[in-house]
């Protein structure tokens, strides 16, 4: 379905997306993981054939973006990172105007648009402004809006940023049966509970580079440990307790407002700290996440 | 895929063979639609002013100034200030309609509501963006420049039939003025130069393009300002048929340079929206 070598992206002098390899099969969920600025969203433009690529080979069904940009868009779907919603127009307005840029017939566009507002839970706000809306239900708009082509590959930009926990969990719970039902997803996120939900495989992105490959459970198995044991102190720099609890664990990240120990079983390392007499505010045992990875192979925090 | 115990509802775009990429003929005309569905919420305001516009302009310059004019010196060149004074308004009026839906709609496109990236996420390219939205321009123009005339000749503004030619004529006008700043709107991050646009450049035009007087009372060294513009031309077209004894080859000449100002206007618009949306 997409495919990419060496796939590069320059604005000037600056390298957002630095050389990257990546395939996505059809009917998978495919996600990049990085923080801000780490060449996500270059690339899904690139993908996207909205922003042509500075170096590399990009195939998306097999074709070339610069030789095919309509013909490939024409089988996407593309959730940006930001709303392009018409506020003015109302709710099934901005679908009718949407389908019918892919050549779609009024009725056919008017019927996907029901099936569409009922599978977005929006049928009751049909006939309003899109302006009012909460940001949760402009997001799944933009999505259902993205659909009425029916496209082969989603491409979701960062489909959560921004929201409350309880309209992030709506979203999902939508891309989901998405997901299911055999559309191929092909997302951005710098949520890592999200890369955990919706995504088969991943990358993890850094500085425009992939600096990781695989899915959530063998990225966490390959650069993590089991259980993490959270450590907070009372102290204004974290560092001084590291050599205290030295040795306790595989491994020690030290945070800013915390210390992380790196261990297979997360109870045994709190005991260890306990008999040491080392007294912590607070202490706190849980699985690996792909933050953990994250944190490991960047040395940096996901979301700052 | 999962393995569910339940078997999940089917959304939408649930597909067991992929389709064949779909038919997109002529894909400027759902840009020029998307246009058109926006206007329908404000047409009706839209429509009174087109009204009220020319009323104003035949009352006051054409009725009111126009007897003075006509009891000093009985008229300009012979022809009575009315009849000399309305063709001219005419192609004014399709420049402000023209930079009305050229500065602020262009520029909001991009930078505020993104109407333009939504489209480009389709089979829409910048050609299809381009063609449609100006389509919908001339519509724009077509319609306040057939309801000026319209009201003007109730009037008597007009001595001839001829006048109806100045329908097409005007329009070319006002796309000679909407091609060209659809270009420049397309590099501004905001309407600053917009007022500099109005002010400086049209408010002269307006005044200094042979609509009121004959461009020949202008000093010769401001002239060829005035000839450079493509209002200048419009208007002496415009005032040329609508007197009823056209020179056609002077409104062939006015209509050609409309064109070339358009072409290259186009080609203008064609680099800077390339340029700012496909980065």
């Amino acid at each position: 379905m997409l495919y990419a070598t060496g796939l590069t992206k320059n604005f000037g002098d600056f390298t957002a997306v630095d050389g990257i390899d990546f395939a996505v099969e059809r009917g998978e969920s495919f996600g990049f993981l990085g923080p801000n600025g780490a060449g996500k969203s270059s690339t899904m433009k690139m993908v996207g054939c909205v922003s042509p690529a500075s170096g590399g080979e990009l195939r998306v069904f097999g074709q070339d973006p610069a030789t095919h940009g309509p013909q490939i868009r024409a089988r996407l779907g593309v959730v940006p990172q930001k709303d392009t919603l018409d506020e003015e127009l109302t709710v099934q307005e901005n679908l009718w105007i949407y389908g019918r840029y892919f050549g779609l017939s009024r009725s056919e566009v008017h019927s996907r648009t029901t099936e569409l507002l009922e599978f977005a839970q929006l049928t009751d706000r049909a006939r309003s402004k899109v302006e009012p809306l909460s940001g949760g239900m402009k997001r799944r708009l933009t999505i259902a809006r993205s659909l009425i082509s029916r496209p082969e590959i989603l491409l979701l930009d960062e489909p959560t940023t921004g929201l409350d926990p309880q309209a992030r969990h709506v979203l999902w719970d939508r891309l989901f049966r998405l997901k299911r039902s055999g559309v191929t997803l092909v997302l951005t996120t710098h949520y890592m509970d999200e890369a955990e939900q919706l995504c088969d495989r991943l990358v993890v992105m850094d500085h425009g580079k992939i600096v990781a490959e695989g899915s959530p459970r063998s990225l966490i198995t390959e650069y993590s440990t089991r259980e993490v044991l959270e450590l907070r102190f009372d102290t204004d720099d974290h560092a001084h307790h590291g050599d205290a609890i030295a040795g306790i664990g595989e491994r020690i990240e030290v945070l800013p407002d915390r210390l992380l120990v790196y261990t297979e079983d997360g109870d045994a390392a709190a005991a260890a700290v306990h008999q040491r007499g080392i007294q912590p505010l607070s202490s706190l045992v849980r699985r690996s996440t792909l933050e953990d990875v994250f944190l490991h192979l960047t040395g940096r925090t996901l979301v700052d | 895929m999962s393995a569910s115990l339940s078997t999940p509802t089917p959304p939408p775009t649930s597909r067991s063979t992929p389709q064949p990429p779909l038919p997109t003929p002529a894909p400027w005309r759902p840009v020029f639609g998307s246009w058109l569905t926006a206007y329908k919420r404000t047409w009706r305001g839209s429509i009174f002013g087109r009204f009220v516009s020319p009323l104003l302009f035949l009352l006051s310059i054409g009725l009111g100034l126009g007897s003075l004019v006509n009891k000093s010196t009985g008229g300009v060149d012979g022809v009575p200030y009315l009849q000399f004074v309305v063709p001219g308004i005419v192609a004014a009026q399709s420049m402000w309609v023209a930079m009305g839906e050229s500065a602020y709609p262009v520029m909001g496109a991009i930078r505020w509501n993104k109407t333009y990236h939504a489209m480009l996420a389709t089979p829409v390219g910048i050609d299809d963006i381009l063609l449609g939205h100006l389509s919908y321009v001339a519509m724009q123009i077509t319609g306040a420049t057939a309801i000026f005339i319209g009201v003007a000749a109730l009037f008597g503004s007009f001595g001839s039939w001829w006048v109806l030619l100045c329908l097409p004529i005007t329009v070319l006008t006002g796309m000679a003025f909407a091609v060209p700043v659809f270009a420049f709107s397309a590099t501004q991050e905001g309407p600053d130069s917009f007022n500099i646009l109005f002010r400086f450049i049209m408010t002269p035009l307006f005044l200094f393009s042979g609509i009121f007087f004959p461009v020949s009372q202008l000093p010769a060294v401001i002239r060829p300002i005035a000839w450079i513009m493509p209002l200048w031309h419009g208007v002496e077209a415009d005032r040329s048929l609508a007197l009823g004894s056209p020179d056609v080859a002077g409104v062939l000449g006015h209509t050609a340079y409309l064109l070339v100002v358009i072409a290259v206007g186009g080609w203008l618009a064609r680099h800077t929206f390339t340029k700012r949306l496909v980065v």
